[in-house]
C-alpha cells in the first residue's frame, strides 16, 4: 500500500460534484490520475479526500462548435490521438500526443488532468498556449472562461479555484490546411522533454508566411509563446536569414537549470527543435492543397 | 481502513471483494485476489510490468485504484491462456524467441502487446517499439522480445484467415 490515507467520493453528476467541491477542504481531483497516482505512491501530496470524477457523465468527446473543436475535459489522451476530428481539424494535437508518455498512460490521462497539472515539459499545455485555446471552468453557482494565458498562472500553478473543476479545452480552429510541428527532445522516448516546440503556420497565396504561432515548452516553468520570433517571421517567406533572426529569440526565453540540464542548455535545445518544428510546419503549410479558407 | 466492497469481472470471471479506497489496483490483483502474475516493479508509472488490461485497454494498474474498477473487466495475464491451457501465441511466440529471461517484465509486456496486435495485426518492427515503450526490460535488450512480437503477430494474422 503506497498512498497516504485519504477519503474517496465519486460523485455521479455535474451538480453533485460542484456542490462536493463546494463543501469540501484539502480536496483533490482524481481524473486519469497518470500524474496524481504517481505523486500520492511517492507520498508528495496529502489530499483530505480524492474526487474522482471518471464517473461523471457528459465530461468526455470532442466535437465541432462552429470554427472551434472542443474537447471534453475528461477525454483521454489516447481518444484524442485516435480521432478523426482532431486529426483533420487540428492536426498538431494527435502529432504532440504521440509524445505524451506511453500507450497505456494515453488509456487513462485526460486533457483535463494534463491542463490542471500543468507540468512544465508537458506537451499539451504548450498545444493549449500555441493555439490560443480557452477553457471552460464550473463551480457551484456558474461557469468562466478563460484563455490559456489566464489559466497558466505560474510553475504547476493554475487560475483553477479549489472550488471549481474544468469541464472542457477549446481550440479556435486555423485555416484548412496549415502547417504545424510538434518536436521535442527528451532522453528517452516518453520522459518529460527537455525542450519542446510548437509550431502552427499559415502561408498566403503568395507564398509569404500569413500567420504564425510559436509556443515553447519545457524550458521554463511554463510554457512560452514567443511573440518576437512570430513577428519576426510574419510576411516573410521563411528565408534562412527571417528563421534565424526568429530562433534568436530563443536567448531571452525563461530557462530552468536541473539535472537534465542547465538554463543555457536548454535554450540551446529549444532552438535546435524550433528550427526542425518551422521548417516541418511551412514544408507542411507549402505542400498542403490550396484550398478555400475555412 | 475505510474500506469499500467493489464487484468486478477479472479474467472472465465476476469477482466481488473489499478494498481500502488507497488500495492500487495492482495490489487488489495481487494481494486479495492472489493473481501474483500482474508485478510491480516502480509504483509509479514508469516501469510497466504492473500493465492489465481495463475494458480492453492497456493500463498501469499502479495508477488505478481498485475501487475505480468497480463494474469493469481486468483481464491480466493470468487470463491470456485458453481454458484448456493453450498459450497465447504472444506466449508461444516469447517462449520460441526467448523473449524474456528473469521474467519479471513479462506479464506487462504481453498485456500491452495483446492490445497493441489486436489494432495493429501487421506492424512494423518500430510501431513495435513504439507500444513498448512504457515497458522496462533490463535483461534482453529488446531484440527477442520485438522478434516474439513479429511472430506472434504473423501467428494472429494466420488464425484470422
Amino acid at each position: 500500500m503506497k498512498p497516504p490515507p485519504f477519503d474517496y467520493v465519486r460523485p455521479e453528476s455535474l451538480e453533485t460534484l460542484l456542490s462536493t467541491l463546494a463543501r469540501l477542504e484539502n480536496a483533490k481531483i482524481l481524473a486519469g490520475g497518470q500524474s496524481l497516482m504517481p505523486m500520492l505512491n511517492l507520498r508528495y501530496v496529502f489530499p483530505d479526500v480524492l474526487v474522482d470524477i471518471n464517473r461523471v457523465p457528459g465530461l468526455a468527446g470532442i466535437r465541432l462548435e462552429g470554427d472551434r473543436l472542443r474537447i471534453g475535459a475528461m477525454t483521454r489522451q489516447r481518444a484524442i490521438e485516435t480521432d478523426p476530428l482532431a486529426a483533420a481539424h487540428f492536426p498538431i494535437l494527435p502529432e504532440a500526443l504521440r509524445l505524451v508518455g506511453h500507450r497505456q498512460t494515453r488509456n487513462r490521462g485526460t486533457i483535463g488532468g494534463s491542463l490542471c497539472h500543468l507540468d512544465p515539459a508537458a506537451e499539451l499545455p504548450t498545444v493549449a498556449l500555441l493555439a490560443d485555446a480557452t477553457v471552460e471552468i464550473a463551480r457551484e453557482g456558474g461557469t468562466r472562461t478563460l484563455s490559456a494565458a489566464e489559466f497558466i498562472l505560474g510553475y504547476m500553478t493554475t487560475a483553477l479555484g479549489q472550488d471549481e473543476v474544468l469541464t472542457a479545452v477549446s481550440f479556435p480552429l486555423w485555416h484548412r490546411p496549415h502547417g504545424y510541428s510538434f518536436q521535442e527532445f527528451a532522453r528517452r522516448h516518453g520522459d518529460f522533454a527537455i525542450a519542446s516546440a510548437a509550431c502552427l503556420l499559415a502561408l498566403g497565396p503568395d507564398g509569404r508566411i500569413e500567420r504564425v504561432a510559436i509556443a515553447i515548452g519545457g524550458v521554463g516553468p511554463v510554457p512560452q509563446r514567443m511573440p518576437a520570433a512570430e513577428a519576426a517571421l510574419a510576411g516573410t517567406r521563411g528565408e534562412p536569414e527571417a528563421v534565424a533572426r526568429a530562433l534568436g529569440f530563443c536567448d531571452a526565453l525563461d530557462a530552468i537549470g536541473d539535472f537534465h540540464g542547465s538554463a543555457d542548455y536548454r535554450r540551446s535545445v529549444a532552438r535546435s527543435v524550433l528550427r526542425k518544428a518551422l521548417g516541418d510546419a511551412r514544408d507542411r503549410a507549402a505542400a498542403a492543397p490550396t484550398g478555400p479558407a475555412q | 481502513m475505510n474500506a469499500r466492497s467493489i464487484a468486478l469481472t477479472v479474467n472472465g470471471r465476476p469477482v466481488n471483494g473489499t478494498a481500502d479506497v488507497r488500495t492500487t489496483l495492482a495490489d487488489f490483483l495481487r494481494h486479495s485476489l492472489r493473481l501474483t502474475g500482474t508485478h510491480l516493479g516502480c509504483e509509479h508509472g514508469v516501469c510497466g510490468a504492473c500493465t492489465v488490461l481495463v475494458d480492453g485497454a492497456s493500463v498501469r494498474s499502479c495508477l488505478m485504484l481498485a475501487v475505480q474498477a468497480e463494474g469493469a473487466h481486468v483481464r491480466t495475464i493470468e487470463g491470456l491462456a485458453g481454458p484448456d491451457g493453450e498459450l497465447h501465441p504472444l506466449q508461444t511466440a516469447f517462449r520460441d524467441k526467448h523473449g524474456l529471461q528473469c521474467g519479471f517484465c513479462t506479464p506487462g509486456m504481453l498485456m500491452t502487446l495483446v492490445e497493441f496486435l489486436e489494432e495493429n495485426p501487421d506492424p512494423a518492427e518500430a510501431e513495435i517499439r513504439d507500444a513498448i515503450s512504457g515497458n522496462i526490460c533490463r535483461c534482453t535488450g529488446y531484440e527477442s522480445i520485438v522478434a516474439a512480437a513479429l511472430q506472434a503477430a504473423a501467428e494472429i494474422r494466420e488464425r484470422r484467415r
